[in-house]
């Protein structure tokens, strides 16, 4: 079963991929911001990340970052999403070594797509 | 004191003196700038102050009180009037190398050498005896030291020249001027040793003086108040303290103003030292206050001196004159004495350097050089005379050196070192019409100046000096007491029975009148050649030339290969060939394929002559090598009427490029100011996207999953259903508000303003939050009691206000201890509403943006909320229309507090208003 890590500070959003994601047969973890991403991506050690950028303490960029320095998560893959569409957002996502970029609000079907896709390729 | 004493500190003085010029023109060849700066300028302004300061001031000051004043009060009034006055004689001197006051004048009434020769002969009898007194000032300071009794001159009448120290003094200052004052051959050109060397004298003259005065206050007296008690119990001197002493008049008062006013920079040494050795026109702002500052500490101790000596030698016979001197003699502090010794003699010998410097400029320029092309001697030979150039006019020093000393040895001993000051002054104020009217009237002519100076001199002459000589019964006095050809209205002391003045009051009123009345007369009813013309133009309107530099006007013609003859005569063959070879590169003259000089280049040829041999003479010269083209004065005038246009015309072209220039500027501005606006705007876009994205994420979400998943459990569908409708109710909160800032911000918002028991409105918010505050298990502490509390306002606006705050409160105090304390006060002025909560509290960094759009989201711990930032924001633009305020103290862990505070209605204002 893959393993999916969810991080988002909004508890309706995550409540939302959550309950996607668990009835598409993934294993699933939640946590509220970047410096909690961390910790728990060393114990959790999830296969996707689905990322939000603007939280508090540490945005999703830094997380993608530091995740990006360690031998360990180089298999992990990392999914942006989050409200921050300009083109310049993206290609920072793209640039720290992000898998894809989506932008909210999203399409359920066509989020399960790309999860779907980038797991099993 | 021991003679070998004495003369052997004013040697090293001297000698002292020559290594500082030759320090001070040996900086200047190599360059170097550092002595000429408005310090040095200032100082050597200070030139001004001469033995008759050093002496003639103290005992003056003993018998007429503090009239002694006022040559120094002209000045000083006149200093803040330099900077129009003195920088426009400044500009159009540096323009036209000028070199002497004679030379201006000279150059201003169309270079006219007659004009130079009257003024440099009438400068000449009106200086030399103030020279003259220069002189006896040091003679009889030394002979004072040396005798070390308190009557002087005793012995010096039956001496030979030999014996006389005034003699020896005289060769000496020969030998300075000579060195110094006539080294290079272009007179218009700086000469930073001589400025050095007088900045310094300044310096040693201030000290000396400075010294004796301590001396007197400190060393014979105690002080500044027994002196003065002293003097107020004596006898005679008590009528010093009373106004009646200072006899002078107003009408004397004002006249001896006036003079020294025109004396700051009409006598030929402040001319020199202001205008010729001017390096830099901005050294003048300094000396502005520079000058006057140097005066007022000179000018501290003489009353001081005076009173002191006056009590010391009280019933001695003492010259008041020497009080200064006698003063450490009879105490027997040798050491004083030689300090006020070096002071005389450098306030001496300064004045008497320079004056000679320039009044030999004077005489070689405008007497000599012409007789010489007159005769043909100069103008006919095709030998250099360059070397023999320098050789007059240090022959010319001398022999003004030698001329003082006689009128010094033969009628100098009978007058006051005052009186021959103050007539030299009357002499040189006859300049200021002709050198006034020359720079601010285009009307004046050269036959007026000549004759208005004329008369002006005839009248001083008749007056003041005749009138000496006849007092002390050198010549016939006769016309003293019947006046001259026995007409009664004529006497030289009431002209047209005019008394009341002093002699000096006198002669200034009568001979500036009728020189004034007859330069204005005359010019008026004379015509200006072509060239006083067009120099009456630039003269008038330097500060419109000053960038051109030239004025096109007179066309002449001549051979180049002349020029170059001629100026072979006045510098050596290689720099008069190198010069040409400068100008025609200038002018874009090829030398080898032209031989006729264009007018400009005469011009210049001209003015490089000029500033060696003086306007005039360079005139004369140019003129026996260039054919004038015969010109009218129309023409001339037309030909200035163009040039004036055309000047009009590059001004207002000017103007409108500098207009154009700060529309730009503008224009920058507003654009700069528009793509900040623009910044603010996208970054409020951003933002508020962000903002409606997040909600409309979760709702766009868990609809389409209650949609595809139709049998969900009834308790995750009440769940997802709960979080739509709270999310949307936020999109609706965010929608109000933002419409809610943009219409504060335009103004569109309509107030209902009433008055307003804020208790009540605290009880309303209370009220409505009951409900959440109780669920949250919060406790509330709530003391609304309060002596007035009424305020004018818009009621729902401020419950908006205060229900904002509140809820903030709930949201962020403690999550299982809760505390909310809300609290209402009132002064006189304002009424004040607090709430304050037991929560995470806000950074101290955060607290200045609390109040700014979306703070909330960048600097509250998230997760909590769910407010849209725009809260505070609202709440303070609202507190703000109120013409109230608020504010936030807070402390991370502990909680925050919020006050609002609005202006009380008070009763008084109810009833006015009602």
């Amino acid at each position: 079963m893959k393993k999916i890590l969810i991080v988002d500070d909004e508890p309706n959003i995550t409540i939302a991929i959550r309950f996607l994601l668990e009835q598409e047969g993934y294993q699933t973890e939640v946590v509220h911001d970047g410096l909690q991403a961390i910790e728990k991506a060393k114990v959790f050690r999830p296969d996707l990340i689905v990322l939000d950028v603007m939280m508090p303490h540490m945005s999703g960029f830094e997380v993608a970052e530091q995740l990006r320095t360690d031998p360990a998560y180089r298999d992990t893959h990392i999914l942006f999403l989050t409200a921050k569409g300009a083109d310049q957002d993206k290609s920072t996502g793209y640039g720290l070594g992000g898998d894809t970029y989506l932008v909210k609000p999203f399409d359920n079907d066509h989020l399960k797509a790309t999860i779907h896709e980038i797991l099993e390729s | 004191m021991h003679p070998g004493l004495v003369i052997g500190t004013a040697v090293v003085y001297l000698i002292i003196l020559f290594g500082i010029g030759y320090f001070g023109s040996k900086l200047a060849r190599n360059g170097k700038k550092i002595i000429q700066n408005g310090y040095t300028y200032a100082l050597s302004l200070a030139v001004y102050c001469t033995a008759w300061t050093f002496f003639g001031s103290i005992g003056r000051a003993s018998t007429n009180g503090v009239d002694f004043l006022t040559i120094y009060i002209g000045p000083t009034l006149m200093a803040p009037l330099w900077f129009v006055v003195l920088r426009k004689i400044i500009l159009i001197s540096k323009s036209q190398k000028i070199t002497s006051l004679a030379d201006f004048v000279s150059a201003r009434y169309g270079k006219s050498t007659l004009l130079g020769a009257v003024a440099t002969t009438f400068l000449l009898i009106g200086i030399v005896p103030y020279i003259a007194l220069q002189l006896k000032a040091v003679t009889s300071s030394f002979s004072l030291a040396l005798s070390s009794s308190s009557i002087p001159d005793a012995v010096l009448n039956e001496a030979h020249f030999y014996q006389d120290s005034a003699f020896y003094i005289t060769i000496v200052l020969a030998i300075f001027t000579i060195v110094f004052g006539a080294s290079h051959l272009e007179s218009s050109r700086q000469n930073q040793g001589l400025v050095t060397a007088i900045a310094f004298e300044s310096l040693i003259k201030l000290f000396a003086f400075l010294v004796a005065g301590l001396f007197v206050v400190y060393g014979i007296y105690h002080g500044f108040g027994d002196l003065f008690s002293q003097a107020y119990e004596h006898e005679r001197l008590q009528a010093f303290f009373d106004a009646d002493m200072t006899s002078i008049q107003p009408m004397d008062w004002f006249f001896h103003l006036l003079l020294s006013m025109f004396a700051i920079f009409l006598l030929p040494r402040q001319f020199h030292m202001a205008v010729v050795e001017n390096s830099d026109i901005n050294h003048l702002k300094k000396s502005m206050w520079l000058f006057p500052l140097y005066l007022f500490i000179i000018n501290i101790f003489v009353l001081p001196i005076a009173l002191g000596g006056y009590l010391y030698f009280d019933g001695v016979m003492v010259d008041a004159d020497t009080y200064i001197l006698s003063l450490p003699l009879a105490e027997g502090n040798s050491v004083i004495a030689l300090i006020v010794l070096v002071g005389g003699l450098s306030a001496a010998t300064g004045m008497v350097i320079v004056s000679t410097v320039a009044l030999s400029i004077m005489v070689n320029n405008h007497l000599l050089i012409p007789l010489l092309l007159r005769s043909r001697r100069l103008s006919g030979s095709p030998m250099n005379v360059s070397s023999s150039l320098i050789g007059f006019r240090r022959l010319i020093s001398s022999a003004i050196l030698l001329i003082a000393y006689s009128y010094f040895r033969s009628v100098g001993e009978a007058q006051s070192l005052i009186s021959i000051g103050l007539t030299s002054f009357v002499a040189v104020a006859q300049f200021a019409p002709l050198l006034l009217g020359g720079i601010y009237w285009k009307g004046g002519t050269k036959s007026g100046a000549i004759a208005g100076l004329v008369v002006g001199f005839l009248i001083w002459a008749y007056c003041l000096p005749l009138a000496t000589l006849a007092g002390n019964g050198i010549i016939s006095g006769g016309f003293l007491q019947h006046g001259l050809f026995g007409i009664e209205w004529l006497k030289p002391d009431a002209i047209l029975g005019l008394d009341g003045m002093d002699e000096i009051s006198h002669a200034t009123f009568w001979s500036l009148l009728a020189n004034i009345l007859t330069y204005t007369m005359v010019s008026l009813n004379s015509q200006p050649s072509p060239l006083e013309a067009s120099q009456a133009e630039m003269f008038v309107d330097i500060d419109r030339y000053t960038q051109t530099n030239e004025l096109p006007v007179l066309q002449s013609k001549a051979r180049i290969s002349d020029l170059e003859l001629l100026l072979n005569r006045f510098m050596n063959a290689k720099r008069a060939n190198r010069f040409i070879q400068r100008l025609a590169k200038q002018h874009n003259i090829n030398l080898k394929t032209t031989t006729e000089a264009s007018p400009a280049l005469i011009d210049d040829v001209e003015k490089a002559l000029a500033s060696i041999l003086g306007a005039s003479s360079a005139k004369l010269l140019i003129s026996s090598v260039a054919q004038q083209k015969k010109q009218t004065l129309q023409e001339v005038l037309s030909v200035l009427d163009e040039t004036q246009k055309l000047m009009r015309y590059s001004k207002a072209l000017e103007v409108k490029s500098a207009e154009l220039e700060e529309a730009g500027k503008q224009l920058q501005q507003a654009n700069s100011r528009l793509k900040a606006m623009d910044k603010v705007k996208d970054e409020f876009l951003t933002t508020i996207t962000h903002e409606l994205r997040t909600p409309i994420t979760s709702i766009k979400s868990l609809a389409h999953i209650l949609f595809e998943n139709k049998d969900l459990e009834k308790a995750k569908q009440q769940e997802f259903l709960q979080i739509v409708v709270k999310e949307s109710d936020r999109i609706a909160k965010l929608i109000n508000q933002v419409l809610d800032m943009e219409k504060m911000a335009s103004g569109m918002v309509e107030w209902d303003m009433q008055e307003i028991d804020l208790e009540q409105l605290g009880l309303d918010a209370l009220q409505r939050l009951h409900s959440v505050i109780k669920k949250r298990g919060i406790s509330l502490e709530s003391d609304l009691s309060c002596n007035h509390p009424i305020v004018e306002g818009d009621y729902d606006r401020l419950l908006q206000v205060v229900i904002n705050i509140l809820s903030n409160a709930i949201k962020f105090c403690d999550p299982d201890e809760g505390k909310i304390i809300i609290k209402l006060d009132s002064d006189e002025q304002q009424v004040s509403l607090s709430i304050e909560d037991n929560g995470i509290g806000i950074a101290e960094e955060s607290l200045p943006f609390i109040f700014d759009k979306f703070t909330q989201f960048t600097n509250y711990k998230k997760g909590h909320s769910y407010g849209s930032g725009l809260g505070l924001s609202i709440s303070r633009q609202i507190m703000l229309h109120h013409k109230g305020d608020i504010i936030v103290k807070s402390r991370v862990g502990k909680g925050s507090q919020f006050f609002i505070h609005l202006p009380k209605k008070t009763r008084e204002l109810q009833i006015q208003s009602s």
